[in-house]
C-alpha cells in the first residue's frame, strides 16, 4: 500500500522539524518526495530506528516479489504487482507459464518432453517469449522415486521446476533432491498443508498454499511465512472458472487496496485440461485476471501462442507508446511500379496499415516516419510529423531508388503536405490518400493504375 | 482469518439493450436476445448483478469473404456460399444467440454489389433464421451510407442492430434507426474520448442511448488488443461510476478481426514452431474473444464453429 505524504510526515522526527539536511526546504516537502516514491524515506538524516521500522512495515510492497528457481538470469520472478487495471499503472511481472511433465511417462519420455518444454521460446515483435517453468508432477511416485526423476530432469531444464505430488513424502524427497535450485513445491493443502509448509522451510524454496476459502487460504499463507517461508504464490483451481475469478480478485483487491499482507503474493492458476482450445481460452483468461503463474499441459505452439500473446499483451506498460522502427517495409511481392505510401511509427498506426495494404493484394512499400509513437494527427499537431520530415526519412530510406514513378500517397488527414512535399522534393505527384487505413483497399483499386 | 471487505459500491446500471422483434412486436423473430443491464464489472457478482450472459453472435458475410484462409472457409463449409445456408449453420448447429451480417459484397473495392443486392441477402436471412441480427455495413463510409437504409429498410421493424453511426454518419444512422425501429452500434476508433463523444452526437440528434452498443474497432490479439482491452474496462468503469455516456454494453467483432492477422493467417512453412493453422487459427479468434470477455464485452462476434462452442461453453462457466 503506497503511502500518502500525511503518513511519512507524522513519522519525520519533530526534533529536527524543516532542518533542511534532506535536501528539501520542510519536511512537508520531503515526505511528498516519499510518498511520489522519488526519495527513500531512508534519505531522512535523522530518522529513528523505530520510525524506520515501522515505514519500512508500511512501505513494503503491497504485494510480495516471488521467485521461484537460483538467483540470477534463470529464476523466474513474479508479483509486486500494484494495480487492479493496467491503465491505473501497469502490469508489472508478466505470468510465467508452467508446463507439466507427466508421472505417468518413462525417464526417456519426461526427458523429451523437458527437452520440448527447454524449446518452447520464441520470438514475437522482437521480443522473446516462451515457456519459464518445468512443472513436473510426481504424483503416485514413492520419495526415492520422485528424488531420482526431479534429479535427472533438474540438470537438463533451462527452466526451475515445479515439484508437484498431493504426496508429502514424495515433495520432501523430490524438494531434498533439488533444493539448491529453488523450485516450486505444489502445494500445501488439506490434511496434509503443515507437512509440506514444513518442507518448504526446510529446503527454502518458495510455496504454493491452497484452500477452500479465502478465509483459510489466508491462514494457511501466514502458517507458512510463520514457519519462515518468505517466497508464497496462492494456488486456485482454474476450470473452476467463475469461483476463482472472484477469489483472485479479491484476494488482489484486498493486497492492494486493503494492504491485507497475508493475501499479498501472486496467483497461480491450474487451467491443465485435456482440450487445447479450451486450455488455451482459460489460460488466456487467466492471463487476463491476475495470474502469476499458469499451469497447462499445453506445448504446441498453436497453443501457447496464443496465451503468450496475450501475456504480452495485457503487461505492455500503456504509458509508454509502442513503436515499430522507423524503416521502409516491402507488403506483398514489391517492383519498381509498386504504389508508396507513407505512416507513422505508431505500431497501432502502422499495424492497421499494414493489414489494410495485405488486403487490398497490391504489394507496396510503407515508409515509416519516426513520429515518437505518435498517430498522425497527434503526431502533427505534436510538430513530430512535417513535409519536411517526410522528405528526409524518403531520402534516408532511399525509396526513390526502389520505383521508378514518383508517386506518393499519404495520410487522408494530412492534405496540407501535399503542396509542400512537391514543392521540396522529387516526389512530384503526391496523392491524398483515404483518412482511415480501412479505406486503403478501395482506394489502391480505384486510384493506383 | 476474516478476509478485508473489498466489494466496491458502483452507483449506477449498464444500459439494457433487448434485439429483435418477435409477431406481437411487429417483427418475424422467434426470440429476442437481451445484453447490459450489469451492475458490476466482469462476472465479479459478488457485488453487484449481471443478469443477461454475454452474446454469441455468428459471423455471416452476404458474399464468400476473400483473404480468409482455408482452414476457416473449410470449416464452415459449404453453407459459406449462401448467406441463408451459413445463419442456419449458425443457429441450428452451434447455437449461436443471434447473426451478424457483414454486408462485404457492398465493398468497393470488392464486389460493389448495388444496395438492392444487400438488402436481399438481409431478407434471406431473415427468412432462413428467427433469431435477432446485426446488420454491418461493409465499412466504406460513402457506400454504406447508400447500402445500410435501403438493408434497414427491408428489415423493418425487426428490431436489428445496425452498425455502426460514426462521427461522420450518425445523423443518417439516426434518422434510419428510428424511421425503421432498429437499435444502432456507435463506433470509434480506438479512442475513448470520440467514443464518447459520438454518444453524445446521437444523444443529441435525438437517439435513444438505451438503443445503443459501443463498438470500439476490435484489434485482434497482439495487434492493439491491449488498447482496446483497456478502453473496454475505463468505458465500463466509467458507466457503473454514473457515466449516462458510458453505460452501454459493448460489442466485440473478433471473428471479423481475428481472421486478418498473421497468425491466423500463415501457416507452419511460414511460421516454424508456431504450430499448425487449423490449430493456432481458431484458437487466436478463441483467445481474441476471452480476453474481451474478462475487458466487458456484451456482443461476440465469432467465424469459426470451434471457437464459437468453446467460447460458448466458457461463458457458460464464467456465469456459474
Amino acid at each position: 500500500m503506497p503511502l500518502t505524504a500525511m503518513q511519512v510526515y507524522k513519522n519525520l522526527p519533530k526534533s529536527h522539524a524543516n532542518c533542511g539536511d534532506c535536501g528539501f526546504p520542510t519536511c512537508m516537502a520531503f515526505a511528498m518526495q516519499v510518498a511520489a516514491k522519488q526519495k527513500a524515506i531512508t534519505d531522512c538524516p535523522h530518522l529513528s530506528e523505530e520510525s524506520k521500522g515501522a515505514m519500512a512495515d508500511a512501505s513494503a510492497p503491497p504485494m510480495k516479489l516471488v521467485r521461484i528457481g537460483p538467483p540470477g538470469e534463470a529464476g523466474v520472478e513474479i508479483g509486486q504487482e500494484t494495480v487492479m487495471f493496467r491503465h491505473e499503472e501497469k502490469f508489472r511481472k508478466p505470468p510465467a507459464l508452467a508446463v507439466t511433465i507427466a508421472a505417468s511417462l518413462s525417464d526417456e519420455e519426461a526427458l523429451a518432453r523437458l527437452e520440448r518444454i527447454n524449446a518452447a521460446v520464441f520470438t514475437r515483435v522482437g521480443e522473446e517469449i516462451g515457456v519459464r517453468l518445468a512443472a513436473v508432477d510426481l504424483e503416485g511416485l514413492s520419495a526415492g522415486a520422485a528424488a531420482a526423476r526431479v534429479k535427472a530432469l533438474a540438470g537438463k531444464s533451462r527452466a526451475p521446476l515445479v515439484l508437484m505430488s498431493a504426496s508429502p513424502a514424495a515433495l520432501a524427497g523430490a524438494a531434498k533432491a533439488v533444493a539448491d535450485r529453488k523450485p516450486l513445491i505444489y502445494r500445501a493443502s488439506g490434511s496434509d498443508a503443515e507437512a509440506v509448509i514444513g518442507i518448504a522451510a526446510e529446503n527454502k524454496c518458495p510455496l504454493a498454499v491452497h484452500a477452500d476459502s479465502l478465509e483459510a487460504l489466508a491462514d494457511l499463507a501466514k502458517a507458512a511465512k510463520d514457519r519462515g517461508v518468505e517466497d508464497i504464490l496462492l494456488s486456485f483451481d482454474g476450470r473452476d472458472t467463475a469461483r476463482s475469478i472472484r477469489e483472485i480478485t479479491r484476494a488482489r483487491r484486498a493486497a492492494l487496496k486493503k494492504g491485507f499482507r497475508a493475501l499479498g503474493y501472486p496467483a497461480m492458476v491450474d487451467v491443465a485440461v485435456d482440450d487445447p482450445l479450451k486450455e488455451t481460452v482459460l489460460a488466456g483468461t487467466f492471463a487476463a485476471k491476475y495470474a502469476g503463474v499458469i499451469l497447462l499441459n499445453g506445448l504446441d505452439g498453436a497453443e501457447l501462442l496464443p496465451v503468450l500473446t496475450t501475456i504480452q499483451n495485457i503487461y505492455t506498460d500503456p504509458q509508454v507508446p509502442n513503436t515499430v522502427e522507423a524503416k521502409l517495409y516491402e507488403i506483398g511481392n514489391v517492383n519498381e511500379n509498386s504504389p508508396v505510401m507513407f505512416t507513422t511509427n505508431f505500431s497501432l498506426t502502422y499495424f492497421c496499415v499494414e493489414g489494410e495494404v495485405e488486403r487490398s493484394k497490391m504489394p507496396s512499400y510503407v515508409c515509416v516516419v519516426d513520429t515518437e509513437g505518435l498517430g498522425v494527427l497527434n503526431a502533427y499537431a505534436g510538430d513530430k510529423l512535417s513535409p519536411e520530415k517526410v522528405v528526409k526519412t524518403l531520402q534516408a530510406q532511399k525509396v526513390a531508388d526502389r520505383v521508378r514513378h514518383r508517386k506518393l500517397i499519404i495520410p487522408g488527414l494530412l492534405p496540407s503536405f501535399r503542396a509542400e512535399i512537391e514543392d521540396i522534393s522529387e516526389w512530384k505527384e503526391v496523392i491524398i490518400g483515404p483518412e482511415n487505413a480501412s479505406g486503403i483497399p478501395a482506394f489502391l483499386t480505384a486510384n493506383w493504375k | 482469518m476474516q478476509v478485508a471487505d473489498v466489494t466496491e459500491k458502483w452507483t449506477n446500471r449498464i444500459n439494457t439493450v433487448t434485439l429483435g422483434a418477435t409477431r406481437e412486436q411487429g417483427g418475424t423473430r422467434g426470440r429476442t436476445v437481451t445484453v447490459g443491464g450489469e451492475t458490476t464489472l466482469p462476472f465479479l457478482t459478488f457485488e453487484g448483478e449481471i443478469p443477461n450472459r454475454p452474446a454469441i453472435a455468428g459471423l455471416v458475410a452476404d458474399v464468400v469473404p476473400d483473404g480468409w484462409p482455408d482452414v476457416l472457409t473449410a470449416a464452415v463449409g459449404d453453407a459459406i456460399r449462401s448467406p441463408a445456408a451459413w445463419a442456419r449453420r449458425c443457429v441450428d448447429d452451434l447455437g449461436v444467440d443471434l447473426i451478424c451480417l457483414k454486408l462485404l459484397g457492398a465493398d468497393p473495392s470488392g464486389r460493389n454489389l448495388p444496395p438492392g443486392e444487400c438488402a436481399k441477402a438481409v431478407r434471406a436471412v431473415l427468412e432462413a433464421v428467427d433469431v435477432p441480427l446485426i446488420i454491418w455495413g461493409c465499412g466504406d463510409e460513402n457506400k454504406d451510407n447508400e447500402v445500410l437504409p435501403e438493408c434497414s429498410q427491408a428489415a423493418r421493424g425487426e428490431n436489428c442492430l445496425l452498425g455502426s453511426a460514426t462521427e461522420k454518419n450518425y445523423r443518417t444512422m439516426a434518422a434510419i434507426g428510428q424511421a425503421d425501429k432498429h437499435k444502432l452500434i456507435g463506433e470509434a476508433p480506438v479512442d475513448i474520448n470520440i467514443a464518447k463523444q459520438v454518444n453524445i452526437l446521437l444523444q443529441d440528434a435525438g437517439f435513444d442511448l438505451n438503443d445503443v452498443v459501443m463498438n470500439q474497432v476490435t484489434a485482434a490479439l497482439g495487434y492493439g488488443f491491449d488498447y482496446v482491452y483497456t478502453i473496454f474496462e475505463r468505458v465500463r468503469i466509467a458507466g457503473l461510476k454514473g457515466d449516462r455516456h458510458m453505460a452501454l454494453p459493448q460489442i466485440a467483432n473478433v471473428g471479423w478481426e481475428a481472421w486478418k492477422v498473421k497468425e491466423a493467417l500463415a501457416d507452419e512453412d511460414v511460421l516454424p514452431g508456431w504450430g499448425k493453422l487449423k490449430e493456432r487459427g481458431p484458437r487466436w479468434e478463441a483467445a481474441t474473444a476471452a480476453g474481451y470477455l474478462q475487458a466487458g464485452a456484451d456482443i461476440i462476434v465469432l467465424a469459426h464453429p470451434d471457437a464459437i462452442k468453446v467460447t460458448r461453453e466458457s461463458i457458460g462457466e464464467l456465469m456459474g
